[in-house]
């Protein structure tokens, strides 16, 4: 199961958090301060693999934007590192080439990509253009 | 669009966000959202009615603050309010921050539950779909309540819609999670196994974690489960890389769901051989894939289609059947271990550790030792060498001991801080269970205390005590290489403790030796006397009082050591003990009695080592691997490490200051005055009574507790809520457990009381004493319980472990039996053929006798049936029996009020597929017991 779903840029500030357990906000606080340290401590050439306490961090770094998912061992590793890029593609093709920026500004639209794609730590949908239909329609009815 | 805020871009909101990006330190950054949190508190009070668009701008402000880390304690009322907005937009944001930011005992539940029922109702998917994960989000027990009956008619109805279908699934994944009391089986099951065969494979994706989950709880109800997910399986494993069109993930079809069904086929044994069949060409279509060429450069690529290699091989693990699949399983990794890339070298090793303890491929595991040391050499991340350690430690077998031991060692010099005790533990293990050569081993401990001694644990030392002092061909060569190693000028403490506590006992057996004479030997030990702490000195001081029964030659140089002040006045009052006792006891003493009173430790009796209980306790007890498991009982350690650990295994062994010389440290059984909860039959009388009585066995109790009739770690019970973990340690009559009571929600548990029970026959037999826990057990927190056990006389029942509780709200009430077994009080007893056949004779009455045949339960293999007689408490006698493919065993039980010789033999037919069993004790009852404790392992 996936507990935890962030993006985290260098400096340490939190730029979308979702939590599939419930955590108390000063714990948050304290998990995204050390799963950062964790993951700038690392190198290129070492693995995407973090065992964390009783869980394993995956991460991937796209420019200076880290996305961190935690998960426990009835998760697969590779697995859940795809889906992150699968979760970027999707975000670049709505946002056609996406930037910290465009997640800042588009908080409850990077929500509705991410609840498509994951539900209560599952993986729901895969499929991009699934995955975009809601936000399509919300377009359409703000254009309209 | 604009240009950075898409779709109704809210003014304020970008104003804002951009005020807190351009704000230059943290104490602005504060400054700025409290102004903003004013701002919002005073509009919401405000007396003017906020129109739908602010209040979905403040909420959505609210949410960005909550994700800087602050947290929000207003704001829910309007969010509720969003709920109810016809637009999609306002109703969206509503629905988010109720997901992110309300808990589920919030008093708001009843207003949301309200607009969740009209969105269900609306016939809106989308609307519909927000609700549903809404519910998914929050899922409190009154929101499972007033929906746990809807979702799976949404489930499993004909016209839902499929992105509606797929909510459903997972909220009442949710909802069973939460509440499975709320969610019984019945019609939809079915049902939604066949959502494994949907055309959407959206759906199929959604429905296979709801059935993973639901099968691992009720795999009767999901059997049918399995030969669908293998042909789901098959279609997609077959298909053209185009056919799934966008569940195509650059050209790997559906990778996500393929994982998924994977992981759902690990939930049951191999399927029938119809499906089997099926299942082994999917999984060798997976493994053949992995060596086709690409076809795409893209990295993506390959990783998707490594995911889904990696569940497979998972898979094959998992079902431990096909030897043919498992050693390509291992070839496939032993390509990856050379990968350049570290992700696949780092998952490759830690699958190969599960390849590892298979019988298949244990051989096929341990070609691939060079490679692995040599990631051990060069491997730059710490997590992949982590791996490269269990690895080794894992394919560790009598014939490359050697060479791992000097590898781990090796290794050692430069490990990082954080894994090196582990590393010693290892290594300590390892040489003691593979040990041919004794002098081999104390070398390998002595090195690891000159090399770690930081990361020595006293475990591991007090280890190396007992075997030296429990093998006479060992102590000549340990008291040798002990004095040469204390010539280094700094040499570590543990080291010093080691060689004072061998010295002090074997050190005549080198005195012959002009080098290391007596007084170069006191000497020795007593220019490191000063560096040392207080237990060490502590520890000296007893040194020398045995030399001087040792030595009669140098008493006089002692008794000036112990009369010094430093010694007689020293401030420390164990020291200060020591040197006045050992200085009058060596004055007034005949030679006759200090010979009595200083004789040699008598051997330590044979048990489990302590090092591996302490690595299984570094892992913690949850995690207690079976892996190690299934290794301790591979093996046959030289000191029978199968048998039950010492109760005072650290009492026994401290040569600490109030246990040593004299061998006083069998402590009795600690807490004497006995809870009042421990009065078994007493409760029994009141529960019959009162409201709250023993809950009936939970399910699945009997096949528990017969799992630990020959082992004495691991689940005993595991529900929704509650997970129930055991270790216990026995030694003779005694015994001592541990009962780990892990909250597996989110929820504290409130009045949790664990009461243990004996009925009235078992009573006399059988003294147990517990202590009370805390009555409340936070979320996710475990609370430990010990159980002190005195063994009175033979037994036959069990006893049996009520827990009640309170969660959420209801009463949760669940009996256990507790493993607690006859044989667990077995000693085991070596013996020849002769004199076995000699007793067997001896014990010919009929009513000593008790005989059992039965078909064989599990495979019959020879090395499984010798590992559980071995865990089953007594020893395996090789080469007794004139039948090779016959097993015998003896043993002693031991009670307070006696002690019961038992012999065993079991004698397989292979053809047949049966046992028969045969157990002769001096005691029917006895024999009786234990022949139906045994009759059920195999």
């Amino acid at each position: 199961m996936i507990k935890f779903f962030l993006m985290v840029n260098k400096q340490g500030q939190t730029r979308l958090s979702r939590y599939y357990e419930h955590i108390e906000i000063h714990k948050r606080t304290m998990l995204e301060a050390e799963v950062i340290k964790h993951c700038l401590s690392r190198s290129k050439d070492q693995c995407s693999f973090i065992e964390y306490k009783d869980f394993k961090l995956v991460y991937r770094q796209y420019a200076a934007l880290f996305v961190v998912v935690g998960i426990n061992e009835t998760e697969n590793e590779m697995a859940v590192y795809e889906l992150i890029h699968n979760f970027v593609e999707v975000l670049d093709k709505y946002f056609s080439r996406v930037s910290e920026l465009d997640i800042m500004f588009n908080l409850d639209r990077v929500h509705i990509i991410l609840d498509e794609m994951v539900l209560n730590g599952c993986i729901v949908e895969t499929n991009p253009n699934r995955i975009l239909a809601p936000l399509f329609v919300l377009d359409k009815v703000a254009e309209s | 669009m604009p240009a950075v805020s898409k779709g109704d871009g809210m003014r304020g909101l970008a104003v804002f966000i951009s005020d807190i990006r351009n704000c230059k330190s943290k104490e602005a950054e504060i400054k700025r959202i409290n102004k903003e949190l004013a701002n919002i508190r005073s509009k919401f009070k405000g007396d003017k009615a906020l129109d739908g668009y602010s209040k979905k701008k403040y909420v959505c402000k609210l949410l960005f603050i909550f994700l800087l880390g602050h947290d929000i304690d207003f704001g829910h009322m309007e969010a509720v309010n969003l709920l109810s907005s016809n637009r999609y937009t306002e109703k969206q944001i509503g629905y988010l921050f109720i997901s992110v930011l309300v808990n589920s005992n919030s008093e708001l539940i009843r207003l949301i539950n309200n607009a969740i029922k009209n969105d269900l109702a609306s016939r809106n998917p989308t609307f519909m779909g927000l609700a549903l994960h809404c519910i998914a989000n929050v899922c409190s027990r009154e929101m499972a309540e007033a929906f746990a009956g809807e979702i799976p008619k949404i489930l499993v109805a004909g016209d839902t819609m499929d992105s509606v279908k797929q909510s459903a699934a997972l909220c009442l994944l949710r909802l069973y999670r939460t509440s499975p009391d709320l969610v019984p089986m019945g019609d939809w099951t079915s049902r939604v196994v066949h959502l494994l065969n949907d055309q959407h494979l959206g759906v199929v994706t959604a429905a296979t974690s709801l059935i993973t989950t639901l099968a691992q709880k009720n795999p009767e109800e999901f059997k049918t489960s399995v030969s669908l997910a293998v042909s789901r399986l098959s279609r997609i494993v077959t298909s053209a890389s185009t056919d799934l069109q966008d569940y195509t993930y650059y050209f790997v079809p559906a990778p996500w769901l393929s994982v998924k069904l994977l992981r759902l086929l690990q939930c049951y044994p191999p399927p029938d051989p119809a499906v089997r069949g099926r299942l082994t060409e999917c999984l060798e279509t997976i493994l053949n894939k992995a060596q086709e060429p690409p076809k795409s450069k893209k990295v993506q690529h390959s990783n998707a289609k490594n995911a889904v290699l990696f569940e497979a091989i998972s898979l094959i693990i998992h079902h431990d059947s096909e030897p043919n699949l498992l050693v390509r399983a291992c070839n496939q990794l032993g390509q990856f271990l050379q990968h350049r890339e570290t992700n696949l070298r780092y998952l490759a090793l830690e699958s190969m550790c599960t390849l590892a303890s298979s019988e298949f491929s244990h051989e096929a595991v341990k070609t691939h030792i060079e490679t692995v040391i040599n990631a051990l050499k060069t491997e730059r991340d710490v997590s992949v060498r982590q791996r490269a350690v269990d690895l080794l430690y894992a394919m560790c077998d009598r014939s490359n001991a050697q060479q791992i031991v000097a590898e781990m060692l090796n290794y050692l010099e430069t490990a990082d801080y954080s894994i090196r005790e582990e590393i010693v533990l290892k290594v300590a293990i390892l040489a003691e269970k593979y040990a041919v050569d004794y002098t081999w081993y104390v070398d390998t401990i002595l090195n690891l205390i000159r090399i770690a001694g930081d990361y020595v644990s006293e475990e591991v030392w007090y280890r190396v005590i007992q075997i030296v002092i429990n093998r006479d061909d060992v102590q000549g060569y340990a008291a040798k290489t002990v004095f040469e190693a204390l010539q280094a000028p700094a040499c570590h403490e543990n080291l010093v403790k080691v060689g004072g506590y061998i010295l002090g006992e074997f050190g005549n057996l080198i005195a012959g030796d002009p080098r290391s004479s007596p007084l170069i030997q006191f000497n020795l030990l007593h220019s490191k006397f000063h560096l040392c702490s207080v237990p060490t000195r502590a520890l000296l001081l007893s040194t020398y009082i045995k030399f001087v029964n040792l030595f009669p030659e140098i008493k006089t140089t002692i008794q000036d050591v112990l009369r010094s002040d430093s010694q007689l006045k020293n401030a420390d009052v164990e020291l200060q003990q020591r040197a006045v006792e050992y200085l009058r006891l060596s004055t007034i003493a005949s030679t006759d009695i200090l010979a009595t009173v200083l004789e040699e430790m008598p051997p330590f009796p044979e048990r489990e080592s302590s090092i591996l209980a302490k690595l299984k306790k570094k892992k913690g007890p949850g995690t207690v691997t079976d892996l190690e498991e299934i290794k301790k009982e591979r093996s046959s350690d030289m000191n029978g490490s199968a048998e039950p650990a010492s109760v005072n295994a650290s009492a026994v062994s401290t040569p600490s200051p109030s246990a040593d010389l004299l061998g006083l440290g069998a402590a009795p059984l600690t807490n004497s005055a006995p809870p009042p909860s421990s009065s078994g039959s007493l409760l029994v009388d009141v529960f019959s009574d009162s409201a709250s009585a023993v809950a009936p066995l939970a399910p699945g109790s009997d096949d528990n507790f017969a799992r630990f009739v020959c082992k004495n770690n691991g689940v005993l019970f595991e529900n929704q809520l509650l997970q129930i973990g055991l270790k216990s340690e026995f030694r003779q009559n005694l015994g001592r457990m541990f009962i780990f009571y892990g909250n597996k929600t989110s929820t504290q548990f409130l009045n949790f009381t664990p009461t243990v029970i004996c009925s009235d026959d078992l009573q006399p037999s059988l003294n147990l004493q517990t202590k009370p826990v805390d009555p409340t057990v936070d979320g996710g927190a475990q609370v430990q319980q010990v159980v002190n056990i005195e063994c009175v006389s033979d037994f036959m029942e069990a006893p049996i472990l009520n827990i009640q509780f309170r969660y959420g709200g209801t009463f949760q009430n669940l009996s256990v039996k507790l493993p607690i077994t006859l044989n667990k009080f077995f000693q085991p007893t070596e013996m020849s053929s002769q004199d076995f056949f000699q007793r067997w004779k001896q014990l010919s009455n009929p009513k000593q006798e008790v005989q059992n045949i039965f078909k064989a339960k599990h495979p019959m293999d020879a090395e499984i049936t010798k590992a559980k007689i071995i865990g089953f408490g007594s020893a395996l006698l090789e080469e007794v029996d004139p039948n090779p493919a016959n097993f015998v065993g003896a043993g002693i039980i031991h009670t307070k009020t006696t002690q019961i010789g038992c012999l065993l033999r079991l004698e397989p037919n292979l053809q047949a597929q049966m046992y028969r069993l045969t157990l002769r004790t001096s005691k029917e009852a006895v024999s009786q017991r234990l022949c139906e404790l045994l009759s059920e392992q195999f």
